[in-house]
Protein backbone atom coordinates (compact mmCIF):
# COMPACT_ATOMS: atom_id res chain seq x y z
CA UNK A 1 0.00 0.00 0.00
CA UNK A 2 1.33 3.76 -0.57
CA UNK A 3 1.60 6.04 2.21
CA UNK A 4 -1.63 7.81 0.27
CA UNK A 5 -3.56 4.87 0.33
CA UNK A 6 -2.79 4.10 3.92
CA UNK A 7 -3.88 7.32 5.08
CA UNK A 8 -7.15 7.12 3.08
CA UNK A 9 -8.32 3.19 3.70
CA UNK A 10 -6.77 2.77 7.35
CA UNK A 11 -5.93 5.83 9.19
CA UNK A 12 -8.57 8.21 7.94
CA UNK A 13 -10.98 5.58 9.20
CA UNK A 14 -9.29 4.92 12.18
CA UNK A 15 -9.55 8.59 12.66
CA UNK A 16 -13.40 8.84 12.53
CA UNK A 17 -13.55 6.03 14.50
CA UNK A 18 -12.01 7.40 17.35
CA UNK A 19 -13.26 11.20 16.86
CA UNK A 20 -16.48 9.21 17.25
CA UNK A 21 -16.13 7.76 20.49
CA UNK A 22 -16.77 10.89 22.48
CA UNK A 23 -19.82 11.65 20.87
CA UNK A 24 -21.03 7.90 21.39
CA UNK A 25 -20.16 7.86 24.96
CA UNK A 26 -22.08 11.06 25.64
CA UNK A 27 -25.09 9.26 23.42
CA UNK A 28 -25.16 6.57 25.88
CA UNK A 29 -25.03 8.70 28.74
CA UNK A 30 -27.77 10.40 27.33
CA UNK A 31 -29.96 7.13 26.86
CA UNK A 32 -29.20 5.45 30.38
CA UNK A 33 -29.17 8.80 32.64
CA UNK A 34 -25.43 9.06 32.75
CA UNK A 35 -24.86 12.54 32.85
CA UNK A 36 -24.91 13.51 36.41
CA UNK A 37 -27.37 15.56 38.16
CA UNK A 38 -26.84 18.58 35.38
CA UNK A 39 -27.43 16.72 32.18
CA UNK A 40 -27.36 19.94 30.32
CA UNK A 41 -24.08 21.04 31.98
CA UNK A 42 -22.25 17.92 31.25
CA UNK A 43 -23.46 17.99 27.42
CA UNK A 44 -21.75 21.53 27.53
CA UNK A 45 -18.63 20.73 29.02
CA UNK A 46 -17.75 16.96 27.13
CA UNK A 47 -18.56 18.63 23.59
CA UNK A 48 -16.84 21.70 24.15
CA UNK A 49 -13.52 19.64 26.05
CA UNK A 50 -13.97 17.46 22.74
CA UNK A 51 -14.24 20.16 20.24
CA UNK A 52 -10.73 22.00 21.69
CA UNK A 53 -9.11 18.87 21.84
CA UNK A 54 -10.23 17.86 18.08
CA UNK A 55 -8.85 21.32 17.23
CA UNK A 56 -5.42 20.89 18.85
CA UNK A 57 -4.72 17.34 17.46
CA UNK A 58 -5.84 18.98 13.80
CA UNK A 59 -2.89 21.95 14.32
CA UNK A 60 -0.60 18.78 15.29
CA UNK A 61 -0.87 17.23 12.12
CA UNK A 62 1.34 19.05 10.27
CA UNK A 63 4.17 18.86 12.47
CA UNK A 64 3.69 15.52 13.58
CA UNK A 65 3.81 15.02 9.60
CA UNK A 66 7.47 16.82 9.78
CA UNK A 67 8.75 14.59 12.31
CA UNK A 68 8.15 11.60 10.80
CA UNK A 69 8.63 13.01 7.13
CA UNK A 70 5.30 11.24 6.26
CA UNK A 71 3.92 14.01 3.96
CA UNK A 72 0.99 11.74 3.44
CA UNK A 73 -0.59 12.36 6.82
CA UNK A 74 -1.64 16.06 5.81
CA UNK A 75 -5.57 15.03 5.02
CA UNK A 76 -5.70 13.73 8.77
CA UNK A 77 -5.77 17.59 9.53
CA UNK A 78 -9.22 17.78 7.70
CA UNK A 79 -10.73 15.03 9.22
CA UNK A 80 -9.75 16.01 12.25
CA UNK A 81 -11.12 20.17 11.57
CA UNK A 82 -14.10 18.71 10.84
CA UNK A 83 -14.46 16.07 13.92
CA UNK A 84 -13.61 19.16 16.01
CA UNK A 85 -16.31 21.53 14.21
CA UNK A 86 -19.04 19.18 14.31
CA UNK A 87 -18.80 18.76 18.37
CA UNK A 88 -18.37 22.51 18.50
CA UNK A 89 -21.74 22.58 16.66
CA UNK A 90 -23.32 20.11 19.39
CA UNK A 91 -21.84 22.58 21.99
CA UNK A 92 -23.05 25.94 21.02
CA UNK A 93 -26.35 24.43 19.98
CA UNK A 94 -26.74 23.06 23.42
CA UNK A 95 -25.80 26.47 24.88
CA UNK A 96 -28.45 27.90 22.49
CA UNK A 97 -31.17 25.71 23.87
CA UNK A 98 -30.23 26.42 27.23
CA UNK A 99 -30.07 29.73 26.58
CA UNK A 100 -33.80 30.53 25.06
CA UNK A 101 -36.08 27.68 24.95
CA UNK A 102 -34.60 26.41 28.21
CA UNK A 103 -34.85 29.63 29.71
CA UNK A 104 -38.07 30.04 29.43
CA UNK A 105 -37.60 32.73 26.30
CA UNK A 106 -38.34 30.87 23.38
CA UNK A 107 -36.65 31.47 20.22
CA UNK A 108 -35.25 34.74 21.24
CA UNK A 109 -31.98 36.27 18.91
CA UNK A 110 -31.73 38.95 21.62
CA UNK A 111 -30.75 37.07 24.67
CA UNK A 112 -28.09 35.32 23.09
CA UNK A 113 -26.68 38.60 21.41
CA UNK A 114 -26.82 40.04 25.00
CA UNK A 115 -25.10 37.08 26.42
CA UNK A 116 -22.38 37.04 23.32
CA UNK A 117 -21.55 40.87 24.38
CA UNK A 118 -21.81 40.95 27.93
CA UNK A 119 -19.55 38.19 28.43
CA UNK A 120 -16.20 38.18 27.38
CA UNK A 121 -16.05 34.28 27.75
CA UNK A 122 -18.91 33.57 25.71
CA UNK A 123 -17.41 36.37 23.41
CA UNK A 124 -14.58 34.57 22.70
CA UNK A 125 -16.08 31.02 22.15
CA UNK A 126 -18.25 32.77 19.58
CA UNK A 127 -15.57 34.35 17.88
CA UNK A 128 -13.85 31.30 17.52
CA UNK A 129 -17.26 29.33 16.33
CA UNK A 130 -18.01 32.24 13.32
CA UNK A 131 -14.02 31.39 12.13
CA UNK A 132 -14.11 28.38 12.21
CA UNK A 133 -17.34 28.16 10.41
CA UNK A 134 -16.28 29.12 6.73
CA UNK A 135 -13.47 26.39 7.26
CA UNK A 136 -15.79 23.58 7.95
CA UNK A 137 -17.97 24.83 4.67
CA UNK A 138 -15.02 24.65 2.72
CA UNK A 139 -13.60 21.69 3.25
CA UNK A 140 -14.61 19.96 0.37
CA UNK A 141 -11.49 19.67 -2.47
CA UNK A 142 -14.40 21.18 -4.57
CA UNK A 143 -14.16 24.50 -2.83
CA UNK A 144 -10.40 24.09 -3.06
CA UNK A 145 -10.90 24.25 -6.72
CA UNK A 146 -13.35 27.02 -6.72
CA UNK A 147 -11.42 29.33 -4.60
CA UNK A 148 -7.81 28.43 -5.97
CA UNK A 149 -5.07 26.83 -3.59
CA UNK A 150 -3.72 30.25 -2.71
CA UNK A 151 -6.51 31.54 -1.52
CA UNK A 152 -8.17 28.60 -0.04
CA UNK A 153 -4.97 28.43 2.38
CA UNK A 154 -5.00 31.80 2.90
CA UNK A 155 -8.60 31.71 4.43
CA UNK A 156 -7.95 28.28 6.20
CA UNK A 157 -5.06 29.74 8.39
CA UNK A 158 -8.10 31.64 10.28
CA UNK A 159 -7.89 28.53 12.54
CA UNK A 160 -4.57 29.83 13.80
CA UNK A 161 -6.40 32.56 15.23
CA UNK A 162 -9.81 30.60 16.06
CA UNK A 163 -7.89 28.38 18.44
CA UNK A 164 -6.28 30.84 20.74
CA UNK A 165 -9.51 32.42 20.94
CA UNK A 166 -10.89 28.78 21.46
CA UNK A 167 -8.28 28.45 24.33
CA UNK A 168 -9.23 31.93 25.94
CA UNK A 169 -13.13 31.24 26.28
CA UNK A 170 -11.70 28.36 28.11
CA UNK A 171 -9.63 30.22 30.25
CA UNK A 172 -11.97 32.97 31.00
CA UNK A 173 -14.46 30.61 31.87
CA UNK A 174 -13.08 28.37 35.23
CA UNK A 175 -13.41 30.02 38.19
CA UNK A 176 -10.21 29.00 39.91
CA UNK A 177 -8.39 26.21 38.57
CA UNK A 178 -6.32 27.13 35.71
CA UNK A 179 -4.77 23.48 35.01
CA UNK A 180 -6.43 21.96 32.47
CA UNK A 181 -6.87 25.32 30.36
CA UNK A 182 -3.77 26.08 31.38
CA UNK A 183 -2.26 22.55 29.14
CA UNK A 184 -4.84 23.44 26.40
CA UNK A 185 -2.97 26.95 26.19
CA UNK A 186 0.41 25.45 26.75
CA UNK A 187 -0.16 22.95 23.57
CA UNK A 188 -1.72 25.70 20.69
CA UNK A 189 0.96 27.88 21.79
CA UNK A 190 3.29 25.40 21.10
CA UNK A 191 1.89 24.16 17.92
CA UNK A 192 1.50 28.10 16.68
CA UNK A 193 4.89 28.41 18.13
CA UNK A 194 6.39 25.61 15.55
CA UNK A 195 4.14 26.91 12.72
CA UNK A 196 5.83 30.68 13.14
CA UNK A 197 8.99 29.27 12.98
CA UNK A 198 8.76 27.27 10.11
CA UNK A 199 7.18 29.58 8.03
CA UNK A 200 10.60 31.96 9.12
CA UNK A 201 12.90 29.69 8.42
CA UNK A 202 11.46 28.13 5.66
CA UNK A 203 13.77 26.75 2.51
CA UNK A 204 13.62 24.93 -0.33
CA UNK A 205 14.85 21.83 1.21
CA UNK A 206 13.38 19.48 3.42
CA UNK A 207 15.93 18.80 5.48
CA UNK A 208 16.19 22.02 7.28
CA UNK A 209 13.08 21.43 8.35
CA UNK A 210 13.81 18.22 9.87
CA UNK A 211 16.04 20.11 12.14
CA UNK A 212 13.23 21.78 13.76
CA UNK B 1 -43.18 29.81 49.59
CA UNK B 2 -40.91 29.30 52.63
CA UNK B 3 -39.95 25.31 52.17
CA UNK B 4 -40.88 24.54 55.76
CA UNK B 5 -41.27 27.43 58.95
CA UNK B 6 -38.02 27.46 60.73
CA UNK B 7 -39.70 26.89 63.99
CA UNK B 8 -38.57 23.76 66.08
CA UNK B 9 -39.74 21.18 64.82
CA UNK B 10 -40.50 17.87 66.75
CA UNK B 11 -37.64 15.19 66.55
CA UNK B 12 -40.68 12.62 65.44
CA UNK B 13 -41.27 14.69 62.46
CA UNK B 14 -38.14 14.42 61.14
CA UNK B 15 -38.52 12.38 57.78
CA UNK B 16 -37.46 8.68 58.21
CA UNK B 17 -34.93 7.24 55.66
CA UNK B 18 -37.63 4.48 54.22
CA UNK B 19 -39.37 7.77 53.01
CA UNK B 20 -36.97 8.85 51.26
CA UNK B 21 -35.60 6.17 49.81
CA UNK B 22 -39.42 5.74 49.04
CA UNK B 23 -39.51 9.39 47.42
CA UNK B 24 -36.20 8.72 46.04
CA UNK B 25 -37.08 5.86 44.05
CA UNK B 26 -40.43 7.58 42.69
CA UNK B 27 -38.79 10.39 41.55
CA UNK B 28 -36.34 8.28 39.46
CA UNK B 29 -39.02 6.32 37.83
CA UNK B 30 -40.94 10.03 37.44
CA UNK B 31 -37.90 10.87 35.48
CA UNK B 32 -37.51 8.01 33.31
CA UNK B 33 -41.01 7.96 32.36
CA UNK B 34 -40.54 12.21 31.67
CA UNK B 35 -37.15 10.71 30.07
CA UNK B 36 -39.21 8.07 27.57
CA UNK B 37 -42.72 9.79 27.40
CA UNK B 38 -43.49 13.01 28.52
CA UNK B 39 -40.14 14.80 27.33
CA UNK B 40 -40.58 15.25 23.80
CA UNK B 41 -44.22 16.74 23.96
CA UNK B 42 -43.70 18.85 26.92
CA UNK B 43 -40.14 20.03 26.35
CA UNK B 44 -41.36 21.58 22.89
CA UNK B 45 -44.75 22.41 23.70
CA UNK B 46 -43.48 25.67 24.80
CA UNK B 47 -45.14 27.53 27.94
CA UNK B 48 -43.98 27.77 31.05
CA UNK B 49 -42.19 24.90 33.08
CA UNK B 50 -44.91 22.71 34.79
CA UNK B 51 -43.63 22.94 38.46
CA UNK B 52 -42.31 26.55 38.20
CA UNK B 53 -41.90 27.00 42.03
CA UNK B 54 -42.60 23.55 43.40
CA UNK B 55 -40.21 22.76 46.31
CA UNK B 56 -39.53 19.30 45.79
CA UNK B 57 -36.46 17.57 47.72
CA UNK B 58 -33.20 17.07 45.47
CA UNK B 59 -32.99 13.42 45.41
CA UNK B 60 -29.76 12.54 47.93
CA UNK B 61 -28.02 10.74 45.22
CA UNK B 62 -27.83 14.25 43.72
CA UNK B 63 -26.70 15.77 46.90
CA UNK B 64 -24.34 13.53 47.12
CA UNK B 65 -22.68 13.47 43.72
CA UNK B 66 -22.77 16.99 42.32
CA UNK B 67 -20.48 19.09 45.18
CA UNK B 68 -18.27 22.14 45.00
CA UNK B 69 -15.68 21.65 47.68
CA UNK B 70 -12.13 22.71 46.30
CA UNK B 71 -10.27 20.64 48.89
CA UNK B 72 -11.12 17.48 47.16
CA UNK B 73 -11.04 18.48 43.83
CA UNK B 74 -12.28 21.54 41.30
CA UNK B 75 -14.71 19.06 39.42
CA UNK B 76 -18.25 18.62 40.62
CA UNK B 77 -17.80 14.40 40.90
CA UNK B 78 -14.61 15.24 42.58
CA UNK B 79 -15.85 15.27 45.97
CA UNK B 80 -18.26 12.55 45.93
CA UNK B 81 -14.42 9.88 44.69
CA UNK B 82 -11.83 12.27 47.05
CA UNK B 83 -13.55 13.09 50.63
CA UNK B 84 -13.56 9.52 51.80
CA UNK B 85 -9.59 10.58 53.59
CA UNK B 86 -11.42 13.22 55.32
CA UNK B 87 -11.42 12.07 59.25
CA UNK B 88 -14.22 13.35 61.27
CA UNK B 89 -13.18 12.16 64.37
CA UNK B 90 -12.11 13.10 66.58
CA UNK B 91 -13.33 16.54 65.46
CA UNK B 92 -13.17 19.81 67.49
CA UNK B 93 -14.40 23.91 66.76
CA UNK B 94 -12.70 26.73 68.48
CA UNK B 95 -15.22 29.27 68.96
CA UNK B 96 -13.07 32.54 70.23
CA UNK B 97 -12.10 35.69 70.14
CA UNK B 98 -14.62 38.78 71.28
CA UNK B 99 -16.78 36.15 73.64
CA UNK B 100 -16.87 36.14 77.19
CA UNK B 101 -16.06 32.47 77.33
CA UNK B 102 -14.22 30.98 74.19
CA UNK B 103 -14.70 27.30 74.38
CA UNK B 104 -13.77 24.33 72.29
CA UNK B 105 -17.04 21.96 71.47
CA UNK B 106 -16.14 18.53 70.17
CA UNK B 107 -18.77 17.30 67.33
CA UNK B 108 -20.41 14.78 69.99
CA UNK B 109 -21.10 18.53 72.30
CA UNK B 110 -22.66 19.65 69.40
CA UNK B 111 -24.81 16.93 68.77
CA UNK B 112 -25.67 16.64 72.38
CA UNK B 113 -26.00 20.17 73.73
CA UNK B 114 -28.07 21.43 70.69
CA UNK B 115 -30.49 19.08 69.72
CA UNK B 116 -30.12 19.38 65.62
CA UNK B 117 -33.85 19.70 64.31
CA UNK B 118 -34.65 19.75 60.29
CA UNK B 119 -34.77 22.73 58.22
CA UNK B 120 -35.46 22.35 54.75
CA UNK B 121 -34.06 25.00 52.68
CA UNK B 122 -33.22 25.95 49.37
CA UNK B 123 -29.37 25.63 48.14
CA UNK B 124 -28.42 28.49 45.35
CA UNK B 125 -24.94 28.15 44.11
CA UNK B 126 -23.80 31.70 42.66
CA UNK B 127 -23.08 29.42 39.27
CA UNK B 128 -26.58 29.59 38.61
CA UNK B 129 -27.85 26.19 39.95
CA UNK B 130 -29.67 25.25 43.03
CA UNK B 131 -31.05 22.37 45.35
CA UNK B 132 -33.62 21.90 47.81
CA UNK B 133 -31.84 20.07 51.02
CA UNK B 134 -33.39 18.64 54.22
CA UNK B 135 -30.54 19.56 56.59
CA UNK B 136 -29.97 18.69 59.83
CA UNK B 137 -28.80 21.45 62.25
CA UNK B 138 -28.63 23.96 65.32
CA UNK B 139 -29.59 27.31 64.70
CA UNK B 140 -25.85 29.21 64.76
CA UNK B 141 -27.55 31.85 67.72
CA UNK B 142 -28.00 29.22 70.18
CA UNK B 143 -24.00 28.13 69.80
CA UNK B 144 -23.17 31.81 70.03
CA UNK B 145 -25.29 32.77 73.19
CA UNK B 146 -23.17 29.74 74.81
CA UNK B 147 -19.89 31.85 74.27
CA UNK B 148 -21.30 35.04 75.34
CA UNK B 149 -19.97 37.97 72.55
CA UNK B 150 -18.71 40.87 73.97
CA UNK B 151 -20.17 43.98 72.72
CA UNK B 152 -17.22 44.63 70.16
CA UNK B 153 -18.19 41.72 68.31
CA UNK B 154 -19.10 42.72 64.72
CA UNK B 155 -18.57 39.70 62.10
CA UNK B 156 -17.77 36.01 62.36
CA UNK B 157 -15.34 34.49 60.61
CA UNK B 158 -15.87 30.52 59.68
CA UNK B 159 -12.66 28.73 59.36
CA UNK B 160 -12.40 24.95 57.27
CA UNK B 161 -9.67 22.45 58.49
CA UNK B 162 -6.39 23.11 56.72
CA UNK B 163 -4.87 19.34 56.14
CA UNK B 164 -3.48 18.75 53.04
CA UNK B 165 -3.31 15.18 53.88
CA UNK B 166 -6.78 14.73 54.09
CA UNK B 167 -7.50 17.71 52.24
CA UNK B 168 -5.42 16.60 48.63
CA UNK B 169 -6.40 19.75 46.89
CA UNK B 170 -5.01 21.90 48.87
CA UNK B 171 -1.82 20.77 47.70
CA UNK B 172 -2.51 23.26 44.69
CA UNK B 173 -2.52 26.71 45.64
CA UNK B 174 -5.92 27.25 43.46
CA UNK B 175 -7.21 28.95 46.23
CA UNK B 176 -5.64 30.84 50.00
CA UNK B 177 -5.68 28.07 52.29
CA UNK B 178 -7.53 27.61 54.54
CA UNK B 179 -11.16 28.48 53.44
CA UNK B 180 -12.20 31.25 55.13
CA UNK B 181 -15.77 32.80 55.29
CA UNK B 182 -18.00 34.95 57.62
CA UNK B 183 -21.29 36.98 58.28
CA UNK B 184 -22.24 40.10 60.13
CA UNK B 185 -23.16 39.51 63.22
CA UNK B 186 -26.45 40.13 62.77
CA UNK B 187 -26.45 37.86 59.64
CA UNK B 188 -24.98 35.32 61.96
CA UNK B 189 -27.43 35.37 64.55
CA UNK B 190 -30.29 35.25 62.15
CA UNK B 191 -32.88 32.36 63.18
CA UNK B 192 -32.24 30.90 59.67
CA UNK B 193 -28.48 30.54 59.83
CA UNK B 194 -27.64 27.65 61.22
CA UNK B 195 -24.81 25.08 61.42
CA UNK B 196 -25.64 22.16 59.93
CA UNK B 197 -24.76 18.19 61.47
CA UNK B 198 -26.33 16.51 59.05
CA UNK B 199 -28.71 16.11 56.07
CA UNK B 200 -31.43 13.59 55.21
CA UNK B 201 -32.07 12.72 58.72
CA UNK B 202 -28.09 11.29 59.34
CA UNK B 203 -24.84 13.17 59.58
CA UNK B 204 -23.29 15.09 57.14
CA UNK B 205 -21.54 12.90 54.34
CA UNK B 206 -18.07 14.43 54.18
CA UNK B 207 -18.33 15.57 50.68
CA UNK B 208 -21.15 17.86 52.24
CA UNK B 209 -18.77 19.14 54.71
CA UNK B 210 -18.62 16.97 57.55
CA UNK B 211 -18.89 16.96 60.76
CA UNK B 212 -19.90 20.64 60.91
CA UNK B 213 -20.61 23.26 57.83
CA UNK B 214 -22.47 26.50 58.02
CA UNK B 215 -25.81 26.97 56.31
CA UNK B 216 -27.50 30.60 55.06
CA UNK B 217 -30.17 29.50 52.65
CA UNK B 218 -30.64 33.09 51.54
CA UNK B 219 -27.14 33.78 49.95
CA UNK B 220 -24.89 31.68 47.35
CA UNK B 221 -23.84 28.66 48.40
CA UNK B 222 -19.74 29.66 48.59
CA UNK B 223 -20.80 31.45 51.84
CA UNK B 224 -21.92 27.94 54.06
CA UNK B 225 -18.62 26.90 54.31
CA UNK B 226 -17.92 23.17 55.08
CA UNK B 227 -15.57 21.24 57.57
CA UNK B 228 -15.45 24.33 60.81
CA UNK B 229 -12.46 24.18 62.75
CA UNK B 230 -12.71 27.60 64.26
CA UNK B 231 -15.40 30.56 64.79
CA UNK B 232 -14.05 33.44 65.83
CA UNK B 233 -15.70 36.88 66.65
CA UNK B 234 -14.11 39.73 65.77
CA UNK B 235 -14.39 43.58 65.44
CA UNK B 236 -13.02 43.82 61.95
CA UNK B 237 -14.44 42.45 58.43
CA UNK B 238 -12.46 39.25 58.25
CA UNK B 239 -11.17 38.95 54.56
CA UNK B 240 -13.31 35.99 53.04
CA UNK B 241 -11.91 33.28 50.19
CA UNK B 242 -13.89 34.03 47.71
CA UNK B 243 -13.72 38.32 47.91
CA UNK B 244 -10.15 37.76 48.41
CA UNK B 245 -9.38 35.56 45.04
CA UNK B 246 -11.71 37.39 42.68
CA UNK B 247 -13.33 40.75 44.47
CA UNK B 248 -15.11 42.31 41.67
CA UNK B 249 -17.03 38.94 41.44
CA UNK B 250 -17.78 37.66 44.78
CA UNK B 251 -18.40 39.94 47.38
CA UNK B 252 -18.76 39.86 51.55
CA UNK B 253 -22.54 39.57 51.29
CA UNK B 254 -23.45 37.58 48.22
CA UNK B 255 -27.04 37.47 48.65
CA UNK B 256 -28.79 35.60 46.20
CA UNK B 257 -30.03 38.69 44.10
CA UNK B 258 -31.88 38.05 40.69
CA UNK B 259 -31.19 41.81 39.50
CA UNK B 260 -27.35 41.64 39.97
CA UNK B 261 -25.54 39.37 37.77
CA UNK B 262 -21.65 37.67 38.19
CA UNK B 263 -19.99 38.90 35.72
CA UNK B 264 -19.49 35.50 33.81
CA UNK B 265 -23.27 34.35 34.13
CA UNK B 266 -26.96 35.79 34.52
CA UNK B 267 -28.20 35.53 38.08
CA UNK B 268 -31.62 35.98 36.86
CA UNK B 269 -32.37 32.15 36.61
CA UNK B 270 -31.33 28.78 37.74
CA UNK B 271 -31.41 25.12 37.00
CA UNK B 272 -32.90 23.62 39.97
CA UNK B 273 -30.62 19.91 39.69
CA UNK B 274 -32.96 17.84 38.85
CA UNK B 275 -35.18 19.65 35.93
CA UNK B 276 -34.62 20.89 32.66
CA UNK B 277 -35.69 24.30 32.36
CA UNK B 278 -34.82 26.82 34.46
CA UNK B 279 -36.73 28.81 36.44
CA UNK B 280 -35.95 32.60 37.87
CA UNK B 281 -34.37 33.09 40.97
CA UNK B 282 -36.41 34.76 43.84
CA UNK B 283 -34.83 37.64 45.99
CA UNK B 284 -33.05 36.30 48.93
CA UNK B 285 -33.39 33.18 47.26
CA UNK B 286 -37.41 33.05 48.12
CA UNK B 287 -36.40 34.35 51.81
CA UNK B 288 -36.77 38.09 51.94
CA UNK B 289 -39.92 37.97 53.90
CA UNK B 290 -37.26 36.90 56.35
CA UNK B 291 -34.06 38.65 56.06
CA UNK B 292 -34.59 41.79 53.98
CA UNK B 293 -35.11 43.77 56.89
CA UNK B 294 -30.87 42.92 57.42
CA UNK B 295 -29.85 44.92 54.10
CA UNK B 296 -32.55 47.98 54.89
CA UNK B 297 -31.38 51.13 53.28
CA UNK B 298 -28.27 49.18 51.75
CA UNK B 299 -26.92 49.69 47.79
CA UNK B 300 -27.66 45.76 47.07
CA UNK B 301 -25.76 46.46 43.77
CA UNK B 302 -22.66 47.86 45.37
CA UNK B 303 -22.66 45.73 48.18
CA UNK B 304 -23.09 42.23 46.25
C1 LIG C 1 -20.87 30.57 20.14
C2 LIG C 1 -19.87 29.91 20.57
C3 LIG C 1 -19.71 29.30 21.95
C4 LIG C 1 -20.46 29.46 23.07
C5 LIG C 1 -21.68 30.34 23.27
C6 LIG C 1 -19.89 28.63 24.10
C7 LIG C 1 -20.39 28.51 25.39
C8 LIG C 1 -19.84 27.75 26.38
C9 LIG C 1 -20.38 27.60 27.69
C10 LIG C 1 -21.67 28.26 28.20
C11 LIG C 1 -19.55 26.80 28.39
C12 LIG C 1 -19.73 26.34 29.84
C13 LIG C 1 -19.29 27.40 30.77
C14 LIG C 1 -19.51 27.07 32.23
O1 LIG C 1 -19.85 25.95 32.56
O2 LIG C 1 -19.32 27.96 33.05
C15 LIG C 1 -18.48 26.44 27.51
C16 LIG C 1 -17.42 25.65 27.86
C17 LIG C 1 -16.41 25.28 26.99
N1 LIG C 1 -16.32 25.58 25.65
FE1 LIG C 1 -17.55 26.77 24.61
N2 LIG C 1 -18.80 27.98 23.59
C18 LIG C 1 -18.66 28.36 22.27
C19 LIG C 1 -17.70 27.93 21.37
C20 LIG C 1 -16.69 27.06 21.69
C21 LIG C 1 -15.71 26.56 20.75
C22 LIG C 1 -15.67 26.91 19.26
C23 LIG C 1 -14.88 25.73 21.45
C24 LIG C 1 -13.70 24.91 21.01
C25 LIG C 1 -13.32 24.70 19.82
C26 LIG C 1 -15.33 25.72 22.83
C27 LIG C 1 -14.73 25.03 23.85
C28 LIG C 1 -15.17 25.01 25.16
C29 LIG C 1 -14.47 24.34 26.22
C30 LIG C 1 -13.15 23.58 26.11
C31 LIG C 1 -15.25 24.51 27.38
C32 LIG C 1 -14.94 24.04 28.78
C33 LIG C 1 -15.35 22.63 29.00
C34 LIG C 1 -15.07 22.22 30.43
O3 LIG C 1 -15.17 23.06 31.34
O4 LIG C 1 -14.76 21.06 30.63
N3 LIG C 1 -16.44 26.53 22.93
N4 LIG C 1 -18.68 27.04 26.28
Amino acid sequence: MTPGAFVRRVARPLVWVGAAVPGTWLLLDALTGGLGANPVETVTHRTGLTALTLLALSLSVRPTRDLLRFGALMPLRRTLGLAAYTYAVVHVLTYGVDQTYLSGLGVSPAAIVEDVRERPYVTMGFLAFVLLTPLAVTSTSGWVKRLGATRWRWLHRLVYLAAPLAVVHFLWLVKADLLLPGWFALAVAVLLGYRAVVRRRRTPTASSRLIL
Amino acid sequence: MLIRRPDPIAGGEITDERVYQNRRRFLETMGLATLGLAAPGSLWAGGPPRALQSDELTPLEDVLSYNNFYEFGTGKDDPAKNAHTLRTRPWTVDVEGEVHEPRTFGIEDLWQRFTPEERVYRLRCVEAWSMVIPWLGLPLRDLLSAVRPTSHARYVEFTTLLDPEQMPGQRRGILPWPYVEALRLDEAMHPLTILALGLYGKALPNQNGAPVRLVVPWKYGFKSIKSIVRIRLVREQPTTTWNAAAPREYGLYANVNPMVDHPRWTQARERRIGELRKRPTLMFNGYADQVASLYAGMDLRRNY
